[in-house]
């Protein structure tokens, strides 16, 4: 069945969790046992209605403060697809969740307060959708009970979004406005009865059309993972690669170079468990065999040697920062690109880049939730794969050697 | 003609497409030998652990599974499950490792509970964090999944745990794109989960295609069993308490989740293959976890489990 990953952004009280909430119990997806503790729950806060958001503030601190402070991630399913959605906080200071529920995502949902229209929140929502090429984006206009369901508020909102959208990198994002209201049903699952001017798809409509296949990339990228060796009689010799295929396929009898060492061979076998196949898609975890015997370890990428990227040891790079101690020039940091850990340092921070879209200012530091151009300087090689051209290898995150923390992650120029 | 089929045949270009929840968890036990020096893989005989071995198998084939299984052993398991357990590990030629609650009971590290409710499960935390110390593991597969509990829908796949097994769970690290950060310091472990993003329905359609087999208990049985707050008992073993007014009775029923005997509850259900059980699982109203007497504790129960060190 086919998955598709959606993230789901907002700001406080937009409603967010009120939505996927009202997703699972308009697709029966929440069980009896959940809806009797939402309705308990929202009784003894002394609600009017059903507080779905309870269905998804999993921590103690969420529930207390009516807020969502981590990822969390909620599930459903049609007869047509399962759902995962990456419920992201809409805090200005956890920038890091949107950019790493969005990372994982192939569709992206935005939400909008009809009565507040597009907020500084929305535009930063946006600015990450638009840096990590979500291909699929709905923006949600949410409470629209609240306006009289009116066209005209819906109108403007999508008007100033449009306007918004202008501004944008990543122009092959599809953008779709729908207007909804998350707690009394209208348009999620079910078509509204007082907004009969709008005639598109639910939400769910909608997202039921998405095709989740993950988009084209410029050449296929086979990180190596590890090396099986049986050590068994019956496989003496037997030595397989064990990755999983990215960016495009590869098959039996391709010519294939393993960087950064550069020497080449060919795919003499794809195996998956105890079965043979002659191509393998992207997406798929596999172990190749080469035809001849050469040295290729873990970190080691294979690649079609005709697609062959350039290596560096400079590169520039947009980097998103995630941890307390801020990003200053001159720090060493170990870097991962696919498999393969490099230990690098950061020359210079260019500039601090603004997240609504008004342009860079020069910094000196990064600090946590903000987002810059940085130049970076390695130890070895690296793939010179840019992120627009490939969404595995044109990452990477930051690890700090002190703490071992993900402290941000980066996507090459 | 018949020849020239076959010949056809042969030459049809196979490609391979992975499932993306299967192609995720191979890529996960992948990662988890290529960066921890010794992993396990914590053994319960329960659905989600017997899923995990078959997708070990897959990612190391033809090696074989290059660590060991690690059983915490409550001693009110379902006798079924251990039977399955050693089963299992003899065919595969795995290596187990098991300990007990009881040792740690007795060493007087943990004191058992009583009551109506008494039940090992909670104990299972300080045996589970001596075992890892005894052998050093610094990373320890589990097989939770997201979907089970709200909590775990926080849950990172790779959960660093500090010196004592406490879970931060304000303090996680990000996980982007594929990238599973598993450096640590000494005295630092990681709880991994490879099919966190599989849901219960996923788990059973996977065992299904895979024709993987079970314990008898997850099938429709007849098993003499009392009711109390709704849910059904095992009276068969003498594990779970029983007051003298709560009368048993021979129901048909399976197990949707196995854990503990005294904190596991069984299902009247008539579903006697797998193809049943996951029409079952589908037409469900009612959670796995709702027949997991330990998550009825509170609402926070199981957050405040997994600070502790529990899975």
């Amino acid at each position: 069945m086919e998955v598709l990953k959606i993230a789901t952004a907002g700001s406080v009280d937009d409603g967010k969790s009120t939505l996927i909430g009202r997703l699972l119990y308009d697709t029966q997806s929440l069980t009896t046992d959940k809806i009797e503790a939402i309705e308990a729950k929202s009784k003894a806060n002394g609600f009017d209605y059903l507080d779905f958001s309870l269905a998804t503030d999993g921590l103690v601190a969420e529930r207390e403060q009516g807020i969502t402070i981590d990822v969390a991630h909620i599930y459903f399913s049609t007869k047509k697809k399962s759902y995962i959605i990456a419920d992201t906080p809409g805090h200005v200071e956890y920038t890091r969740n949107m950019v790493t529920g969005a990372s994982t995502s192939q569709a992206s949902i935005i939400l909008v307060d009809a009565r507040k229209g597009v907020v500084e929140q929305t535009y930063r929502h946006f600015f990450i959708n638009d840096l990590l090429r979500v291909k699929e984006v709905v923006v949600a206009i949410n409470k629209m009970d609240l306006v009289n369901y009116s066209e005209e508020a819906f109108s403007t909102i999508v008007a100033d979004f449009k306007a918004l959208a202008a501004k944008q990198n990543f122009t092959d994002q599809k953008i779709t406005f729908i207007p909804i209201s998350a707690l009394k049903g209208d348009n999620v699952v079910t078509s509204s009865q007082e907004m009969s001017w709008y005639d598109g798809n639910t939400m769910l409509e909608h997202l039921e059309n998405i095709n989740p296949s993950i988009a084209v990339a410029t050449g296929v990228r086979f990180p190596v993972q590890t090396v099986i060796r049986p050590k068994q009689d019956e496989y003496h010799d037997f030595r397989g690669y064990a990755g999983k295929v990215v960016g495009g396929s590869l098959s039996v009898g391709d010519t294939i170079t393993v960087l950064p060492s550069g020497k080449t061979s060919t795919v003499k076998d794809i195996l998956f468990y105890d079965q043979s196949f002659e191509k393998a898609g992207p997406g798929s975890s596999c172990t190749i065999t080469l035809e001849t015997e050469i040295n290729v370890s873990r970190g080691d990428v294979l690649v079609k040697e005709k697609e062959a990227p350039q290596l560096t040891k400079q590169f520039q790079a947009t980097v998103c920062w995630m941890d307390t101690n801020a990003l200053t020039p001159g720090t060493n940091y170990m870097i991962q690109q696919g498999t393969s850990q490099i230990l690098a340092k950061v020359k210079e921070i260019t500039s601090l880049i603004h997240t609504d879209f008004s342009g860079t200012e020069p910094t000196q530091q990064l600090e946590l939730n903000e987002i810059g151009n940085v130049a970076i300087q390695l130890s070895k090689p690296l793939l010179l794969d840019s992120f627009t051209q490939n969404k595995n290898t044109g990452s990477f995150i930051l690890i700090d050697q002190q703490t071992n923390a993900t402290a941000g992650v980066g996507f090459i120029k | 003609m018949e020849v020239t089929v076959k010949q056809a045949t042969k030459d049809i270009r196979k490609t391979l497409n992975v499932n993306p929840l299967e192609s995720e968890a191979i890529y996960i036990f992948r990662e988890v030998v290529a960066q921890f020096e010794r992993p396990v893989l914590l053994f319960s005989g329960g659905k989600d652990s017997i899923t995990l071995v078959r997708l070990a198998q897959k990612a190391f084939f033809p090696a074989k599974i290059p660590f060991p299984l690690l059983h915490i052993d409550t001693g009110h398991n379902f006798p079924e499950t251990i039977a399955f357990r050693d089963k299992l590990v003899k065919e595969l030629g795995l290596t187990l490792i098991v300990r007990n609650v009881q040792d740690s009971i007795d060493a007087g590290k943990v004191v058992e509970e009583t009551g109506k409710y008494a039940s090992r499960n909670m104990l299972q935390t300080t045996t589970l964090l001596d075992a890892l110390e005894e052998f050093k593991f610094d990373a320890a597969i589990g097989g939770a999944r997201r979907d089970e509990e709200k909590a775990r829908a926080k849950e990172r796949i790779f959960s660093v745990r500090d010196d004592f097994g406490q879970w931060d769970e304000k303090n996680q690290r990000p996980e982007l794109f594929d990238y599973l950060n598993g450096n640590i310091d000494h005295g630092q472990n990681v709880r991994v989960f490879p099919i966190s993003n599989w849901t219960e329905l996923d788990v059973w359609s996977y065992i299904n295609k895979e024709q993987i087999e079970i314990p008898s208990i997850y099938f429709a049985h007849k098993r003499k069993t009392f009711l109390r707050d709704g849910m059904l008992w095992s009276a068969q073993d003498d594990v779970v308490f029983r007051a003298e007014d709560e009368e048993v009775v021979e129901r048909t029923v399976r197990f949707r989740t196995v854990g503990d005997m005294s904190c596991t509850a069984a299902v009247l259900s008539e579903a006697d293959t797998l193809e049943k059980v996951v029409g079952e699982i589908r037409e469900s109203t009612i959670s796995e976890r709702g027949a997991r007497i330990d998550d009825k504790r509170s609402e926070a129960a199981m957050e405040k489990r997994k600070q502790q060190g529990y899975f």
